[in-house]
């Protein structure tokens, strides 16, 4: 449904997107996945034909961007971060003017106001005024309006910002609800986002791309490997800190040992395994076979916030050392 | 089609807000008070023409009439950047641009719509003026062919600084600077006509000829002249022409 390849865009300083190919097929939710500034928002807006790609082609529904760009329009809907909303509009009005604009013809507009406004849960304002509601509302009429001349793709910028925790599950929910009919992408920095909703993820950082996968393989890379959270302390005695990290070291299967706090002779840890290792019961074994008291001992799952940060090379804690299980392997190709 | 659907919501939106109504107030109030001075002067002069015995021509059109389309057109230019600073300005700045230009619509078809959105309301400013203009059909006879050519002539000025300041609201995400421009350039092509009078060397027939004044002097007279209707219409095209290339270049830009 949409192919883009070496798709590049530069700015007069700067490069805001850097040869990036990946595709999605009919009926795909992807993510779209990236700290801020790192070229989604480009990508998209490269996407809805809003600006010209400086290089390389994108294509949606057969259609590329630059050569047909009124054909690839039609069959895009798209919500930018901001939605795109005239204050002065009430809600129905606003989305007649954009079905109308979309290309619904005036004997069928008010039907699908109709049927947008109930889809979206905005029935109940639809005589307001835009600028009178309130941001949940604001992105839901945005989302309407991205939908009101049923597209063939979907293209969501940061579609839960600045939501409350309600509203972000609400309209999860909805953008759920409309994968059936839509190929859908959606840009966020949310990570939690794209495991909810998302059956594939890309990955850019800095204009580059960094992994294109399906949810479940990015997670499967790392589900070999477990994280123990670990607290011990001393029987007896002070304890050396670094000593006991070094002990833990040496227990077979831990790829790395991290210190988290020290406080009172109760030390925590968290460590993690090699990939395909479990070390639970050898960490027990190690921690009172030293004489030390064993506090807690506890799995800590690897969220795709892991593998995130491991492929944008973000910091968090120090710098592994030692092996990186999730290195930017399985880029399409 | 696309054209019309946001013309009418360009319409919509000056008439949502205070804009359109403050407007047409405020034309209507400085038009009225040109047409009581107007009015009283031909009043006086026609009292003094009596008592001193002599039979004065008096012709309302040439007297009354033609004085206040001069006044009109000058006021014009003081509430154009006002109807245009906010076309292109706002949108740019709120991020509704973007839908716009997502939209299957061409970017010809968004410019002629705002054009047409503020032209109408240009009319509809125009229009207050009616109420004084019908006052003198009620108390006299003026010849109603002067008035329409007269008017014909405000809008087609209007018309060209309308897309002037369109073009001018393109280039900025700032409404204050779009209208603080649009009115400058205003007022620098109504100057023009000022500056050069008297001047009839090439340079400066070249510079009056710019002016978009000196164009609406054959209007006010009850002339059509091909001639001022080209100026005109090629003035619209060319503004409208630059602001779609203006367009353009926000897409490479942004």
């Amino acid at each position: 449904m949409i192919k883009v390849q070496g798709l590049t865009k530069r700015y007069a300083r700067t490069v805001a997107v850097d040869n990036i190919s990946f595709e999605v097929e009919k009926g795909q939710i992807v993510g779209f996945l990236g700290p801020n500034g790192a070229g989604k928002t480009t990508t998209m807006r490269v996407l809805t034909c809003f600006l010209p790609p400086t290089a390389g082609t994108a294509t949606v529904a057969g259609f590329d961007v630059l050569e047909n760009p009124h054909e690839v329009k039609k069959r895009i809907g798209y919500l930018p971060e901001t939605p795109p909303l005239y204050p002065e509009m009430e809600v129905s009005e606003y989305l007649t003017f954009v079905g109308r604009l979309k290309g619904i013809s005036s004997a069928d507009v008010d039907r699908r106001v109709g049927e947008v406004t109930e889809r979206c849960a905005i029935g109940d304002v639809r005589n307001k005024l835009i600028g009178k509601l309130s941001k949940g509302y604001r992105q839901r009429v945005g989302l309407a309006q991205a939908i009101i001349h049923n597209p063939d793709v979907l293209i969501l910028d940061e579609p839960t910002s600045g939501l409350d925790p309600k509203q972000i599950i609400e309209t999860r929910e909805l953008i759920k609800h409309l994968s059936g009919d839509h190929t859908i992408i959606l840009s966020t920095h949310i990570l939690s986002e794209v495991e909810h909703s998302c059956q594939r993820v890309v990955i850019i950082n800095r204009g580059k791309l960094v992994a294109v996968d399906s949810v479940e393989n990015l997670t499967n890379r790392l589900r070999g490997s477990e994280a123990v959270a670990l607290e011990v302390a001393s029987s007896n005695g002070p304890l050396d800190p670094a000593a006991v990290q070094q002990r833990l070291e040496q227990v077979s299967g831990v790829s790395r040992v991290l210190p988290r706090e020290a406080r009172d002779g109760r030390m925590a840890f968290e460590v993690e395994s090699l990939q395909g290792r479990h070390i639970r019961a050898d960490l027990a074994r190690t921690v009172v076979d030293a004489g030390w008291n064993l506090n807690e001992l506890r799995a800590v799952g690897l969220s795709l916030e892991d593998i995130f940060l491991q492929l944008t090379g973000a910091e968090k804690a120090p710098a592994p050392s030692t092996q990186n299980p999730a290195p930017a392997a399985s880029q399409e190709g | 089609m696309n054209v019309w659907i946001i013309c009418r919501k360009e319409l919509k939106s000056y008439f949502a807000s205070p804009i359109a109504y403050l407007l047409m107030a405020f034309f209507a109030l400085i038009f009225g008070f040109g047409f009581f001075t107007a009015t009283r002067d031909f009043v006086r002069f026609g009292f003094m023409a009596e008592m001193q015995g002599r039979s004065m021509p008096m012709n309302v059109n040439e007297q009354v009439i033609r004085p206040l389309l001069g006044f009109a057109s000058t006021v014009a230019l003081f509430l154009i950047p006002m109807i245009t600073m906010r076309l292109f300005a706002e949108e740019k700045k709120t991020g509704t641009i973007e839908l716009l230009m997502t939209s299957p619509v061409y970017d010809w078809e968004i410019i002629l719509g705002k054009w047409l959105g503020a032209l109408l309301l240009y009319l509809c400013v125009l229009a207050t003026s009616a109420i004084n203009i019908a006052v003198l059909f009620a108390f006299g006879k003026p010849d109603w062919k002067p008035i329409v050519i007269g008017y014909l002539g405000l809008i087609l000025q209007g018309g060209t600084l309308l897309a002037i300041g369109a073009f001018i609201s393109t280039t900025t995400k700032n409404q204050i600077i779009a209208g603080g421009v649009t009115f400058f350039v205003c007022l620098l092509l109504w100057l023009l006509s000022w500056f050069t009078a008297y001047d009839t060397t090439g340079y400066g027939s070249v510079v009056n000829y710019l002016s978009i004044v000196t164009h609406f002097e054959g209007f006010q007279k009850g002339v059509i002249d091909s001639k001022d209707v080209i100026f005109y219409l090629s003035m619209i095209f060319f503004s409208l022409f630059i602001t779609s290339r203006s367009m353009e270049s926000l897409r490479w830009r942004a």
